[in-house]
């Protein structure tokens, strides 16, 4: 059946799910065994970091379906805004914890660099993220901090296309691409842990080099 | 350096494997973490003072909102000289040949003395004559004369007295300055500045470009920041109002802004208060470039190695009761 095995050869999809399969098992994005060696909290930093962020994006979600007033007029609002708030500041302990957790386990060895990169591109964004967040709460610190924030933007130059001052911008930006981002490259950084396993110790496998 | 290898099979081979369970763990971790959360939202709740408006402004320090008001006619006040984007009256800030505050020309263009003060006045001035005729006398005057009401009236301010919300100051030759900004006061006591400068001739607008900048050249805003300790100088950028933790992870990006060359008016190498914005996004934008790059700098990616932290991290492998191999 030549014609037929020419089809599956040519065949996208078929090599894209052969690709899953065979880089990303059932079994390793979803595992029932770990190395002995894991069983320090420092892992848990992660998978708690992943657990403030599912918190952050269902109070976030929340706030932005009720509008930007909402939780300045309403108990519940108010609460919903709590919650965003300590979510975000536990999601940052967390995943500054898991930073430097993974620094010192040298975790980017074996073929890990761009899981730590991508890990760092994360961090960054969320500042970004996070600082969008202060500006759209429509407060008194959110009128310092942008009147405030306003000349590193602009002598950075990037003031003229990121202004500030500009609410709508910077909610739109909070609420929807930022996030959008967040999720993606999070998803990108669990899909490479999983897809490679957790590193092993330093000196089992030489230095901490990559 | 090591590989991998092909697959996680290989990586692993000969290591003992152990029962593991990843969606318990995540589970118990929403929970963990959400119990958190929602405890720390019920009895801490969260920062919500309310924003400053130009009525509240003008209704608690009415002298430095006309103080503010004309030195936008004087071209003084930060916005007036600021440079790109808003103008191209300032130089902006650079280092050396590095200005990126220039390279992108004036996007979001502001006229401080017309938009915050002129524009407003001609819109209150309908149905007022004698607004009408202050307004005529300054657009007609000369830009000498202007600037010698401009002078006078300056000088005459910080002895100026509040009485019933009207500030007077002593007689002297200020032409249509004081009718001008009497009436402007009037007007930003009762709102109608706010509204003027947010609305900015739109209906819907989600922008208070024009508005925070007015409120940002005055002393009162920054006054209140100061009281809540917000100002860069006092590490502003990581501060929150009350007794919340802020946004501290920017720790190190606040802290260049309290340390030397950044808190120099000489500085070094170009470097000083002037152009600390600039020279501090330089440095932290180096700085998370070279923390994604440590994977490939030497003595950084060495560090792990010296610091036995792994040896704490990764006790059952390096105890003594070693149990390494798959039985």
């Amino acid at each position: 059946m030549a014609v037929s095995n020419s089809t599956e050869e040519s065949s996208w999809t078929l090599r894209l799910r052969q690709g899953i399969d065979r880089h990303l098992p059932m079994d390793h994005l979803l595992p029932d065994r770990q190395p002995y060696y894991v069983g320090s909290w420092v892992y848990v930093f992660g998978v708690v970091t992943i657990a403030a962020l599912v918190w952050v994006i269902v109070s976030g979600v929340v706030l932005s379906f009720m509008g930007p007033q909402w939780w300045h007029d309403s108990g519940v609002g108010r609460f919903f805004n709590s919650l965003h708030f300590w979510s975000v500041q536990l999601f940052f302990i967390f995943m500054v914890l898991h930073l430097w957790g993974q620094y010192f386990m040298a975790g980017w060895r074996h073929g890990r660099a761009a899981t730590w990169m991508i890990g760092v591109v994360i961090f960054g964004i969320s500042i970004l993220t996070a600082f969008t967040g202060y500006l759209s709460q429509q407060n008194f610190d959110a009128q310092f901090i942008a009147i405030n924030a306003k000349d590193a933007m602009n002598g950075a130059g990037i003031g003229a296309f990121f202004n500030v001052l500009n609410f709508g911008q910077m909610y739109g930006l909070h609420v929807m691409l930022l996030p959008i981002g967040i999720t993606i490259l999070v998803v990108a950084h669990i899909v490479m842990v999983r897809t490679r396993g957790v590193v092993k110790p330093i000196d089992a496998e030489g230095g901490a080099r990559s | 350096m090591k590989s991998m290898g092909a697959t996680q099979e290989e990586y692993y081979r000969g290591v003992r494997m152990v029962p593991y369970d990843l969606v318990k763990e995540l589970v118990w971790a929403m929970v963990g973490v959400g119990v958190i959360a929602v405890l720390a939202a019920a009895v801490f709740s969260s920062p919500d003072v309310p924003p400053v408006t130009i009525a509240t402004w003008a209704q608690q320090d009415p002298v430095d909102l006309v103080t503010t008001a004309t030195n936008e006619l004087a071209g003084s006040t930060t916005s007036a000289g600021y440079g790109h984007p808003y103008n191209s009256v300032g130089p902006g800030q650079s280092w050396g040949p590095i200005a990126p505050q220039s390279w992108f020309g004036v996007r979001i263009p502001i006229d401080s003395a017309n938009a915050f003060v002129i524009q407003p006045l001609q819109k209150a001035s309908v149905g007022n004559s004698d607004l009408t005729s202050a307004l005529d006398t300054w657009q007609k005057a000369s830009s000498d004369q202007q600037t010698k009401w401009l002078d006078a009236y300056t000088k005459a301010l910080p002895d100026a007295k509040v009485s019933d919300g009207k500030v007077t100051v002593a007689s002297g030759d200020y032409g249509p300055l004081p009718a001008m900004m009497s009436n402007l006061l009037a007007v930003a006591q009762a709102g109608g500045v706010d509204g003027l400068l947010a609305t900015n001739g739109r209906f819907y607008q989600t922008d208070y470009t024009q508005p925070l900048l007015f409120m940002g050249d005055g002393g009162y805003l920054a006054g209140l920041a100061a009281d809540a300790h917000l100002t860069g100088s006092q590490w502003g950028m990581m501060n929150e109002t009350g007794l919340y933790p802020g946004q501290t992870w920017l720790w190190l990006y606040t802290m260049w802004y309290q340390v030397f060359p950044f808190n120099s008016t000489t500085g070094i190498l170009g470097l000083n208060a002037g152009n600390a914005d600039l020279g501090i996004i330089i440095l932290m934008t180096v700085l998370t470039g070279a923390l994604a790059l440590v994977p490939f700098i030497p003595i950084l990616r060495d560090i792990p190695r010296w610091i036995p932290i792994h040896r704490l991290i990764w006790r059952q492998y390096y105890g003594p009761h070693k149990a390494r191999v798959q039985t």
